[in-house]
């Protein structure tokens, strides 16, 4: 019977068209995902946009506005939690105070009537390496241990889908690179679905099968890292997953092979396959580290991409690397990483320099980057101070 | 002492830090003052007219201080069935008030969270009755439920009650007396203890396969044990010791005389001193044994 009581492997999961309102409050607006069997999704986003409420909905801990959830298959929006197939470690933990360690990672167990629950509830400590404090209570162990806690007490059940909000956060670096492994592991060997939701995007990339990055209660683009990285399709996730250089200009020239616009009266060329869109106002951006610093003019090619002159405005060492900022005129400011292949940076704060980019390294934006704040919508006391007394000078003065 | 019981934790006197120490003991002096005056004297003068003998060639009340402790014996002997039916009576009416209360709690603590304005409407109508004196109360039940009150002769007329029965005077009429005076004493601890429940818990629970019943009984429950033991010792140290609600002028009759009536009986009416005073001290002696044992076995120490 205990064996049975454990998934045999994860359920997929499939969102259709989950909207969820709270009163006065879109959290989520038509949400479309579809997480296969087995893989490793990971949820990147912005705090406020909607992760936790996302986890919830699929946890059955909140109901959507409208929509349906299927896991494995089968419909499960009308369904409560305690009958769906899933379990969550929660952001808040959420650990029973009144039980010891161990009796809360055997609650799930105990539960569904699984044989032996004391035993497996050890092994998930001996896991997060914590079955010398089985007999203590959750105000008795620190922020990460009880975050571990929490880990073990999902992951003991063996759920076809486990729901992870931010399960590592608290935890040093070295431990979060082992608990990471440690769920990679239990992940591939009996081929559970993890949900991931996290703030972290190396972790993101590292673990994930699938990253989809999420922004106002929408996904804005999923795919695998590496795709995700190399090819934004938005601003926002050109700059939410690591950093980008952006340029903005009208179309000037659009062939079979490339779309090229306007840059501060210099032509900066796209690949068409790589160009969400090829006519009116388009955005070209490029990483950081795939620019390349000039010290004169580098030659015209038609291959290659070239801004400049600029001046370099500020250098930063960072051991592998180093990072330049470079202003060029009508361009912006740009940022470059270079690798330190020679002792000490190749040029210095002042300096006049060109840059350059294979053409094939740039993306097309499907939309231009708002110049508006990301919180701006936000009224701490701060800014509310400030709106007061801004508004005061314009009163005196009048 | 049943107070001990909600306090979190116990004093402990620190030595190192002299000044501090002194400051707390200065604090405290009003209060050990009032308990030497109001607790501790009566309460040594109640020990020594229990063991009082009476007068030799003495009138009816006049006692003289000795070592009579058959006292006990003969108290024990003679009440014995009062004894019982008192704590029987309050257990009866802590359980019925716990029953009635916890949804009720539950209700205003948990889900009326969202409603603020409708939370404090209805704990002011849990508060209410306390506006008007509960001898009154207790007496217009008596009139609501007497044998040519509307509610019985309905049940009467529908057959629901056989016509020559009687509710008031009956042991049923006492319990439910008790439970209606006590029920504010268990709904606002249990009130307390509710609303700071933290409902990603019972999430939690549910999250981990328990069925609404099994969160209830899991996870609800223990964690609202603090507010369950306060309530049922601030109802049942009462009710045990309750002469109102049993009274005949009440709601009771000959044969529900619990030990308060007695008691009263004895010192008002008997003029019985000694043994009032030795049916006082069991009735302290058993509530302290049983609420010791109750609070020891809920295991709430480390909640409270
Ligand atoms: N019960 C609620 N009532 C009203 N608004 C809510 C409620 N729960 C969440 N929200 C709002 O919905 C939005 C999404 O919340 P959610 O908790 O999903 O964010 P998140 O992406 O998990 O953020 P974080 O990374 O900070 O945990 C937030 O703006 C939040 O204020
Ligand atoms: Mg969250």
């Amino acid at each position: 019977m205990a064996a049975s009581q454990f998934a045999d492997s994860g359920a997929d999961l499939t969102l259709v068209g989950i909207q969820k309102r709270f009163p006065g409050f879109t959290a989520i607006e038509d949400l479309n995902l579809e997480i296969p069997a087995g893989s490793f999704f990971a949820l990147l986003g912005p705090s406020g946009c909607g992760k936790t409420t996302t986890l919830r909905l699929v946890a059955g801990l909140e109901e959507p506005t409208a929509g349906r959830i299927l896991i494995g298959g089968k419909d499960v929006t009308s369904t409560k939690p305690h009958q769906r197939p899933v379990n969550t470690v929660f952001q808040s933990y959420a650990l029973f105070p009144h039980m010891t360690i161990l009796e809360n990672v055997a609650f799930g167990l105990r539960r569904r009537k699984v044989s032996d629950p004391v035993n497996r509830a050890h092994e998930a400590l001996r896991l997060v390496e914590l079955d010398h404090l089985a007999a203590r209570k959750p105000q008795q162990l620190s922020g990460g241990q009880q975050q571990r806690v929490a880990l073990a007490r999902a992951i003991v059940n063996r759920p076809a889908l486990l729901l992870l909000d931010e399960p590592l956060g608290a935890l040093d670096l070295k431990l979060r690179r082992q608990m990471q492994l440690e769920l990679k592991t239990i992940q591939e060997e009996v081929g559970l679905t993890f949900l991931h939701v996290t703030h972290d995007q190396e972790e993101a990339m590292t673990m994930a099968d699938t990253v989809a990055v999420m922004n106002k209660g929408q996904i804005e683009q999923m795919g695998a890292p590496e795709a995700l990285y190399e090819l934004p399709h938005t601003a926002f996730v050109a700059n939410f997953l690591g950093q980008s250089n952006l340029f903005t200009g009208e179309v000037v020239e659009s062939t079979s092979a490339v779309v090229a616009v306007d840059v501060a009266g210099i032509r900066v060329a796209v690949p068409v396959a790589r160009a969400q869109r090829h006519a009116g106002a388009v955005t070209v951006g490029v990483r950081p580290e795939k620019l390349a610093i000039h010290r004169d003019a580098p030659p015209a090619d038609s291959g290659t991409n070239v801004l400049g002159p600029g001046r370099v405005i500020d250098v930063s060492f960072s051991g592998v690397s180093t990072q330049y900022l470079v202003a060029i005129p009508g361009a912006g400011t740009i940022v470059v990483f270079s690798q330190n292949r020679e002792f000490g940076p190749i040029s210095h704060v002042g300096d006049d320099v060109w840059i350059s980019w294979n053409v094939e390294h740039s993306f097309g934006l499907a939309d231009v980057p708002d110049e508006v704040q990301r919180f701006a919508g936000d009224t701490d006391t701060k800014s509310i101070a400030a709106q007061r007394r801004e508004a005061l000078i314009a009163e005196l003065e009048d | 002492m049943a107070f001990a019981a909600f306090s979190s934790t116990s004093v402990v006197a620190e030595p190192a830090p002299r000044k501090k120490s002194r400051i707390a003991l200065f604090l405290l002096l009003p209060g050990i003052l009032y308990l030497v005056l109001f607790f501790l004297t009566p309460l040594v003068s109640l020990v020594l007219t229990s063991l009082q003998a009476p007068r030799e060639f003495g009138d009816i009340g006049q006692y003289d201080y000795a070592f009579n402790w058959q006292n006990y014996v003969q108290v024990v002997d003679a009440y014995w069935p009062h004894i019982l039916r008192s704590f029987g009576y309050a257990l009866a009416a802590t359980v019925f008030a716990l029953a009635f209360s916890y949804p009720l709690a539950y209700f205003i603590g948990v889900k009326a969270r969202r409603w603020p304005l409708l939370q404090s409407l209805m704990l002011v109508l849990v508060i209410a009755p306390f506006f008007i004196s509960f001898l009154l109360r207790t007496l217009a039940w008596k009139q609501l439920l007497s044998d040519e009150s509307f509610v019985i002769t309905s049940l009467k007329a529908l057959s629901l009650m056989a016509p020559d029965a009687h509710f008031t005077g009956t042991p049923a009429a006492v319990i439910f007396g008790l439970t209606y005076n006590f029920i504010p004493f268990m709904t606002l601890p249990l009130f307390t203890t509710l609303e700071r429940l933290d409902t990603r818990y019972l999430e939690a629970g549910s999250d981990l396969y328990a069925s609404p019943f099994q969160v209830f009984r899991k996870v609800t429950i223990p964690l609202s044990m603090p507010g369950i033991v306060a309530g049922t010792l601030l109802t049942f140290i009462p009710a045990a010791g309750d002469y109102v609600n049993a009274s005949r002028d009440f709601l009771g009759g000959a044969d529900t005389q619990m030990i308060g009536n007695v008691i009263e009986a004895n010192f008002l009416v008997l003029q019985n001193y000694p043994a009032a005073a030795a049916l006082s001290i069991i009735l302290m002696a058993v509530i302290l044994v049983i609420v010791g044992v109750y609070v020891k076995r809920s295991g709430t120490e480390e909640l409270l």
